[in-house]
């Protein structure tokens, strides 16, 4: 199991990035933290003839507050994203989605914007950018554009990414005052992929869930925001018979191999509940 | 320190420099090679073991700037400005003395294959400086496979150390 041949650039610039990517289209692909395309490569699920080492392009590290978002740089390491004070404060979600990704080997090496790129559909990132709200900074040689995560994320392992582009940065507008969240995730080991998860947020008003965002990630084949269970949790507590149905029609899960549609339904029903209750907890301290 | 040929059209091998184990290293490296078949093939530095070259069972580890990395999942080309530590490095250094000890002494270790990479792992764990449960000791190492010990002893090892450094005994 060793990496197919292939030739490598390590980049300096942002323009001399965009140039080899435009220059060689699918047949080169960006290297950054490279806790998911080194696997491809080893086990030579990947074969491309260019790899593009993006690490050199400083310009996409750093996390920082502007004025009402949080800008996280595609190339901050989990590892930074974890320990964070803005993070911590602004993005309390984030903050308790980052230690179920992987584990610290992963960490210290992983990035932001390679998970978002990469859009695993057990990844925890993805499904955190479509409950908060995210906007994709994606650049290229004709210029950057923005997009809104909802929009990203189109298929298994498919955003809407080019091959000429890359991932610059990720926007998370600040959280409106009283906003609560929770995130839940089964897998079988701890670091392990997630079987089923859920991302959630929540506004309470007199002790009734006003708004929110529920997305499920795992059990699906990329975020899945959920507006059936939104719609049966607002305004009171749900009738749990009627919350099951709502999440397995949203959730609408398939078969994979090792595990069936039905267990997926049933995993992310326990998930439901259980993030209803953690953010009634939250809301009431 | 920028790749062997144009940028226009990359390298198949590429002029690193690098410091392994605290001595300087300038080589030029295969472009596909993995940092830990670089240092087991080129330098010789066979502590650092293969698993499964996709990341998975830790049994690679090495340290890169002071931090537990796969050595799988790097190529050797990004070693490039970087510090590298493997466990002969670190062991030589007396940095892993203490759970070295404590392993040998919880029989931590049977075939010892995956004992490297649980020894860079244990350290990075120790350098956090807080107590952790067990149960949270468990958690940090589950990146690391052990097919051996079924992995009591090892946490008991870590556990033991890390106690010790917050002025705490161990359970028995």
């Amino acid at each position: 199991m060793k990496a197919p041949d292939f030739r490598y650039a390590r980049p300096g610039s942002l323009a001399e990035a965009y140039a080899l990517l435009a220059e060689h289209g699918d047949a080169a692909v960006p290297l950054a933290g490279g806790q998911s395309l080194m696997p491809a490569l080893n086990m030579r699920l990947s074969a491309p003839e260019l790899v593009v080492d993006i690490g050199a392009l400083t310009a996409l590290r750093g996390i920082a507050l502007d004025g009402n978002a949080v800008r996280i740089g595609a190339l901050a390491r989990h590892a930074e994203v974890l320990r964070s004070p803005i993070v911590a404060e602004h993005l309390p979600l984030i903050a308790e989605a980052m230690p179920h990704v992987g584990h610290v080997a992963i960490r210290n090496r992983g990035t932001f914007g390679g998970s978002i790129a990469h859009a695993d559909p057990a990844a925890e990132l993805p499904a955190c950018t479509v409950a908060l709200g995210a906007r994709i900074v994606l650049g290229s040689a004709a210029g950057t554009r923005e997009i809104a995560a909802a929009d990203f994320y189109t298929g298994l392992f498919e955003t809407a990414r080019r091959t000429d582009e890359l991932v610059l940065e990720i926007r998370i507008p600040s959280r409106p005052e009283g906003e609560v969240c929770a995130f839940l995730e089964l897998s079988r080991r701890h670091g392990d992929y997630a079987l089923a998860g859920v991302a959630a947020v929540a506004r309470f008003e007199d002790g009734r869930m006003r708004d929110g965002r529920f997305v499920y990630f795992g059990c699906t084949d990329r975020p899945k925001p959920a507006e059936r269970v939104l719609r049966a949790t607002l305004d009171g507590p749900p009738d749990p018979d009627a919350l099951s149905t709502a999440v397995a029609e949203d959730v609408d899960p398939a078969d994979s191999p090792g595990l069936r549609a039905a267990t997926k339904a049933h995993l992310a029903a326990v998930l439901t509940r259980r993030a209803l209750s953690v953010l009634q907890q939250r809301r009431a301290t | 320190m920028s790749a062997a040929g144009s940028s226009e059209t990359g390298g198949h091998a590429i002029d690193i420099e690098t410091i392994v184990n605290g001595s300087a290293v300038r080589v030029r490296v295969k472009a596909r090679q993995h940092l830990a078949d670089f240092l087991r093939d080129e330098l010789m530095l066979t502590g650092t073991r293969l698993g499964c070259e996709h990341g998975v069972c830790g049994a690679c580890s090495v340290l890169i700037d002071g931090e537990v990395v796969r050595g799988c999942l790097m190529l050797a080309a990004q070693a490039d400005g970087r510090r590298v530590d493997t466990i002969e490095g670190l062991a030589q250094s007396g940095a892993l003395s203490a759970l070295q000890a404590a392993f040998a002494e919880r029989n931590a270790a049977q075939c010892g294959y995956c004992t490297a990479g649980m020894l860079l792992t244990a350290h990075a764990l120790l350098a956090e400086s807080v107590p952790l449960s067990r149960a949270e000791i468990r958690a940090f190492l589950s990146g690391n496979f052990c097919r051996c010990t079924g992995y009591q002893a090892i946490v008991d090892a870590v556990e033991a150390v890390l106690m010790a450094r917050h002025g705490r005994t161990p359970p028995e």
